[in-house]
């Protein structure tokens, strides 16, 4: 029996068109909108004038504060404006534009694709050089990286888990980095270990990438203290309080972080971007992504530089389909639809799907029928229906006193609802309305 | 205007599961015990369900065109579902006029009025029936011996059912050895070779049913087996004290509306509890309610008694019985 979470969990059509296409680089684009803001926490503060001359990994917006991170050029330009831009959001927020005149890097960086499997660097080193080459969570969260290799004081890390699991339907991006850079992502999970001063690390992937399972299971015989472990298929495996239940079936309590039962989890984009900063003192400027949708006529992973408009994704693979009527930036489950496809490429930007019209549409609202299949898909044993309703009266103290506070916006229970009810449209308002109470409450 | 891209939060995709599919999936389990039904009663069966499934959609209609004059969703297949279940539970020769307010009652009082489907907290099919029962006792409980296809609809020959015949036989002072030799063996009753509701008798074909709802994932193992589990040990605690005054659990289990009542009518979504912890405790409630009306009861048959009772207490369980949640720990090791 392969190992999962006990509670809830769906599994909707893995749709994984692109799981045997390697990895190409998209071409550079004219021009880039670069973001100040792609990670949680703080905008960067911008260093560059308009007119300036970057090179490809200069800092260009450098954090503010320690929850924040450096943002780096990912082309070599002049900087054209300094502007406001619709994000993958749906907001308006600040971008640095640049014209791209070629692709000069900074002479720090280490170009040779030579595997460089001696880490040298302190922890301390290795922490640093995270914060300056931008690293943040690449499994979507995008939190910043140096902030979670720093172990809050009197907590303790006993096991480093690294997330391969890519639950989302349609991405393949984390599969095909596993199989093309294995060994890179190995030695990056090694430089986590050291770092986070942990003898182990497991490396979770569901069984619907055996390739990846095999092949990082023959590389890591060389690598101490690291396993593989399969996984049954089941979302929301990639959850990281999920993925630790299931791995070694610790649970993290409400409301608190994996630190808290000695668990540290990263993304294996994460890792192998860490290898490549602190390796190759490369920073994260690029990514892989994904663009597939079911009439995309050559769906594709990619190489994309940070700030290169989603349009550019779309023309590689063969051009926006007639019928699109949804273009989702990240997984159909959590991922965000976009209102253009002008918005740029960022560092949590895991996945492009483009959705033919027909399947974008809702269908009707039906009247609740208690069927419960909402609270069984609930990995959490939430009552979604109720917390709908809940939220729809404005019962918000009901609300948290039900553990609202708890969902982490999968949307099994929207997915599986037969009467087509919105469940998590409901429960993110709840939710979002229940932590700012809570926030109130604090501050008195 | 059609150029526009679609800007939905997410999810982006949703699952095959619609009402629909599951109330028609409800019907298709219900398939087996309708011609098991039509075999044993031949015309009477027909024009019961007949007339039951086409009143209760016509009422739902009617009701949602002229009284509510809401748009009509008489084809999620709720009153369709309503209609078989409510001719299930009717004698196959109760006359149409019966069933056409049964129906209305069913639809009308027991469905509608709290505001049509999902809102209901007591099974529309139980509720009309039971208003027949204690309205009409007399055509009720004139239950047609199962003599296959030439069973007669109006005219048939009656005779009395299994539960009743005990009932009647331990009030006259006889031994539950002597009345036994009166009732079907429990092969006949199995196979549904007994007087009784139209849809009741034949358990192997309920059984069918149950197993076509659980492989679909219509329902879950819960409810019909806390019903059935705690049916036979309490049967089997009374039978052991004493077998001449108690038939046994075999005999509970098979005779009157047990199986229909546990499998088809207790697990009716929108009037039953929520999470399996309070599914096991509405379950054995039923169960011993059931038991506890047909020892000590004025009725031979307590199932829709029962469930009706416990549907009351549903809306308490799902407000103060919850599941227990993901990362719901005071300290973990």
């Amino acid at each position: 029996m392969l190992k999962t979470f006990p509670l809830g969990g769906i599994h909707p059509s893995e749709n994984k068109l692109t799981a045997n296409i390697p990895i190409v680089i998209l071409p550079i684009p004219e021009s880039v909108n670069i973001p100040v803001s792609q990670h949680i926490g703080a905008p960067a503060t911008i260093i560059v004038n308009k007119g300036d001359y970057v090179k490809t990994g200069q800092v260009i917006a450098t954090s503010k504060g320690f929850v924040s991170s450096n943002i780096h050029s990912s082309v070599s330009g002049t900087i054209k404006k300094i502007d406001s831009i619709t994000d993958t959001s749906g907001y308006k927020q600040t971008a640095i534009v640049i014209d791209v005149t070629g692709d000069e890097w900074m002479e720090t960086i280490n170009r040779n694709s030579v595997i460089d499997s001696e880490i040298k660097m302190s922890p301390e080193d290795i922490i640093k050089k995270c914060l300056e080459s931008g690293i943040v969570g690449l499994g979507g969260a995008t939190f910043p990286s140096h902030v979670k290799l720093t172990v809050p004081a009197g907590k303790k890390c006993d096991l480093l888990i690294i997330n391969g699991v890519e639950c989302e339907p349609f991405l393949t991006s984390d599969h095909r980095l596993m199989l093309e850079r294995g060994e890179e992502i190995l030695i990056g999970v090694r430089i986590l270990m050291k770092t986070l001063k942990v003898e182990s690390a497991q490396i979770g992937i569901e069984n619907n990438k055996t390739d990846a399972i095999d092949h990082l299971t023959k590389l890591a015989a060389k690598h101490k203290g690291i396993s593989i472990h399969a996984l049954k298929v089941k979302y929301p495996q990639g959850a990281e309080k999920q993925l630790i239940k299931a791995l070694i079936n610790r649970e993290v309590p409400s409301g608190h972080l994996p630190i808290d039962v000695g668990i540290m989890v990263y993304n294996v984009g994460t890792a192998y971007a860490v290898y490549e900063a602190v390796q190759k003192n490369k920073p994260l400027f690029e990514r892989v992504v994904t663009i597939s949708g079911k009439s995309l006529t050559q769906p594709g992973n990619y190489f994309v530089r940070i700030g290169t408009p989603i349009s550019k994704l779309i023309d590689a693979a063969g051009g926006m389909p007639d019928d699109t009527g949804k273009i989702v930036n990240g997984g159909p489950m959590m991922g965000k639809a976009v209102s253009n496809a002008n918005v740029p490429v960022v560092k949590g930007t895991s996945g492009i799907v483009l959705f033919p019209r027909k399947e974008s549409e809702r269908s009707v609202i039906n009247p609740c029928i208690r069927c419960a299949k909402c609270i069984s898909a609930c990995s959490y044993n939430l009552e979604p229906f109720l917390l709908m309703t809940l939220s729809e009266k404005s019962l918000f103290e009901r609300a948290e006193k039900e553990r609202i506070t708890d969902c982490i916006e999968c949307g099994s229970c929207s997915y599986t609802c037969p009467a087509g009810r919105p469940l998590l449209d409901y429960i993110r308002l709840g939710k979002s309305t229940v932590i700012k109470m809570a926030r109130e409450r604090n501050m008195k | 205007m059609s150029n526009l891209l679609n800007m939905s939060p997410s999810p982006h995709v949703h699952g095959k599961e619609t009402t629909r599919k599951l109330m028609y999936g409800v019907v298709i389990a219900l398939m087996p015990a309708l011609f098991a039904s039509f075999y044993y009663f031949g015309l009477g069966a027909l024009i019961v369900t007949a007339t039951s499934v086409i009143s209760c959609i016509l009422f739902e209609y009617l009701i949602q065109r002229f009284i509510l004059k809401k748009p009509i969703s008489i084809t999620d297949g709720s009153a369709l579902v309503t209609g078989l279940l409510l001719a299930f539970n009717l004698p196959s020769n109760i006359p149409v006029f019966i069933i056409i307010i049964g129906s209305l009652v069913a639809i009308g009082i027991a469905k509608m009025t709290f505001g049509g489907l999902g809102n209901n907290p007591f099974n529309p099919a139980l509720v009309g029936r039971v208003f027949m029962l204690i309205s009409f006792p007399v055509q009720m409980t004139s239950w047609p011996v199962p003599l296959g296809l030439t069973t007669g609809y109006t005219d048939a020959v009656t005779g009395a059912t299994p539960l009743a015949i005990i009932k009647e036989g331990l009030k006259n002072g006889e031994s539950i050895s002597q009345l036994m030799e009166k009732v079907p063996t429990t092969l006949q009753m199995f196979l549904g070779k007994m007087g009784g509701s139209i849809g009741e008798v034949a358990a192997i074909a309920l059984l069918i049913g149950f197993a076509y709802l659980l492989i679909k994932k219509i329902i879950t193992w819960h409810i019909p087996v806390s019903i059935l589990g705690s049916i036979a040990i309490f049967t089997t605690i009374l039978w052991l004290i004493n077998p001449e005054k108690n038939a046994d659990p075999m005999f509970h289990l098979l005779a009157g509306g047990v199986l229909l009542g546990a499998i088809f009518m207790a697990t009716d979504y929108v009037t039953s509890p929520m999470n399996p912890k309070s599914m096991i405790i509405y379950g054995c409630g039923i169960g011993i309610l059931t038991v506890i009306i047909r020892v000590w009861g004025a009725y031979p048959e307590g199932v829709s008694f029962a469930i009706l009772i416990m549907n009351a207490f549903v809306p308490l369980m799902n407000t103060y019985i919850k599941p227990k949640r993901f990362g719901e720990v005071i300290k973990n090791g």
